[in-house]
């Protein structure tokens, strides 16, 4: 079998993270271990359309990483620290890994969201190192500036250098402090997969799972997890035979993955048994009720309502006020959804644009209903979600 | 093992009512006798007020000395404690228990190279 370039570049979104995972904790440099990986990934363009696919894609990279990483330390330096780090290499591998906490990726993880570096480079270097994406595409996920998110992390990868930060998962004791930040890096990797990149939710999800493996008694791990399967459920819906976009309003729902749907929802129920709510938990119950439904009419609005007003509450911020504004358009009318939305300061989001036009399109502001969807088109990075709002304001400008 | 600075972040103004500051130098003397218990102790003082500190300059081969701290700000540093620690969390760990018993904030900083253990 031999494989074409997207072959490869589907093992390296596959593979990536796991290799960088695993080369760092054989190197002890992020720098040098990513370069190896990616000295991998280029032998194998050059190698594998000709030898064919190895038995084992990840195994392959790996191995020619370390590889790599052997011949690079000797050739840049003679001195005997390189040489006894070069034997270390060549030394056979650990025993097989046994449970979560042995777990390469985790490791990463709670290495990049260790508290003492930034959030917002928390995040930007777990999609680097565990997502392989580039600094463009975090620079545009994050809406900055490529040159503002490239010196973040490089910065950030500086100071786990630098300040000795260590490459492990912190101990019992640790794990409060550590977990808010590695929650949210886990959903974002989510997002940034819902989007388009199946491969990046699929990887999310499993570190979720690892996390409720790690931390049985935290509600909010159950929380992410189930919120993650829940939306996961429904991807086979979301998009129609020829790639188009579906609203969940519009989803054939005998598509939705009822094996991962009863798997959220009984987790939605185990975690709201201890009385310890938070946001994770509360969006998990909101799609717990979408699912819940048979068709979208039948759906539970009020309830939906509630648990919003119960998430404001408790984590009020714009993008919770415009989600509890499409439950508000469905119980109380588009008009009194509209007023709460206009004041909200999201003009570079581009779900508060597409949540506008429609709210505007249901009132019969037509020639607003267009400007919104414009600005909302003009925003928005994914392919298909770009098409399904340029197809809905087509239609609207023709009537 | 590594060598990190803990800072001690000192606000201006009055220094505390004497029985506050004894309950903090007691805990400080705690502090020291666990760091060098366990091995990690190098130095530690606090430093007098910045109205004793002195600048010198090299200015064109030769040295302006003037009065008085380098920066004027609404902190300085108050005493430094050096300490080895094998990585950040334990470097940290002290961190928390210097800021316990200080009351101060503490800034950890690590040096640019590896402690030298001989």
């Amino acid at each position: 079998m031999t494989t074409d370039a997207a072959g490869i570049e589907a093992v390296f979104r596959a593979e990536y993270g796991r290799a960088v995972s695993v080369l760092i904790r054989l190197l002890g440099d992020i720098d040098l271990a990513e370069e190896a990986v990616q000295d991998a990934f280029t032998t194998a363009v050059a190698k594998w359309p000709e030898t064919g696919t190895p038995p084992s894609p990840a195994g392959w990279i790996i191995t020619t990483a370390r590889n790599r990483a052997v011949d690079r330390l000797r050739r840049e330096s003679s001195r005997e620290a390189r040489h006894a780090e070069a034997v270390r290499l060549h030394a056979p591998d650990e025993p097989a890994e046994e449970g979560p906490v042995r777990d390469d990726r985790l490791r990463l993880i709670f290495t990049c969201c260790h508290p003492a570096l930034a959030p917002q480079a928390q995040v930007a270097l777990t999609l680097r190192l565990l997502g392989g994406l580039t600094t463009p595409q975090i620079a545009r996920a994050f809406l900055v500036p490529e040159a503002t998110m490239a010196q973040r992390i490089v910065r950030a990868k500086a100071k786990i250098r630098d300040a000795g930060i260590p490459y492990r998962i912190p101990r019992d004791a640790d794990l409060p402090d550590r977990v808010d930040g590695v929650l949210a890096v886990v959903y974002l990797v989510f997002n940034e997969g819902y989007g388009g990149r199946a491969d990046l939710c699929t990887e999310a999800v499993r570190l979720g799972r690892l996390l409720v493996e790690l931390m049985p008694d935290e509600p909010e791990a159950l929380g992410l997890l189930a919120l993650m399967l829940l939306i996961e459920a429904r991807r086979p819906a979301r998009t129609s035979g020829d790639g188009d976009l579906v609203l969940l309003a519009d989803q054939d729902r005998s598509r939705w993955d009822r094996g991962l749907i009863a798997e959220g929802q009984d987790l939605v129920r185990r975690c709201l048994r201890r009385n310890r709510p938070g946001p994770y938990q509360i969006q998990a119950a909101v799609n717990a009720v979408h699912s819940d439904a048979p068709t979208a009419a039948a759906t539970d609005w009020d309830q939906i309502r509630r648990l919003y007003d119960q998430l404001m509450a408790l984590a009020p911020s714009p993008v919770v006020a415009l989600n509890r504004a499409v439950a508000v358009a469905e119980t109380e009318g588009p008009g009194t959804a509209l007023a709460l939305v206009e004041d909200l300061d999201l003009a570079g989001y581009p779900a508060f644009h597409a949540v506008r036009a429609d709210l505007l399109r249901r009132l019969g502001r037509t020639g607003e209903a267009v400007e919104a969807y414009d600005a909302a088109v003009a925003l928005t990075e994914s392919a298909p979600e770009r098409a399904h709002l340029e197809r809905v304001r087509a239609a609207l400008a023709k009537s | 093992m590594k060598y990190y600075l803990l800072s001690v972040m000192q606000p201006q103004g009055e220094p505390p009512a004497p029985e506050i500051m004894q309950e903090i130098m007691h805990n400080l003397e705690v502090f020291h006798t666990e760091l060098r218990e366990a091995g990690a102790w190098v130095f530690a003082g606090g430093l007098n007020g910045p109205e004793t500190a002195t600048v010198l300059r090299a200015r064109d081969g030769d040295v302006l000395v003037t009065d008085g701290p380098y920066t004027e700000s609404k902190e300085y540093l108050g005493g430094i404690c050096l300490i080895k620690a094998p990585d950040l969390d334990a470097a940290l760990t002290w961190g928390r228990k210097a800021t316990l018993a200080t009351t101060l904030p503490i800034e950890v900083r690590p040096f640019m190279h590896e402690a030298d253990d001989r």
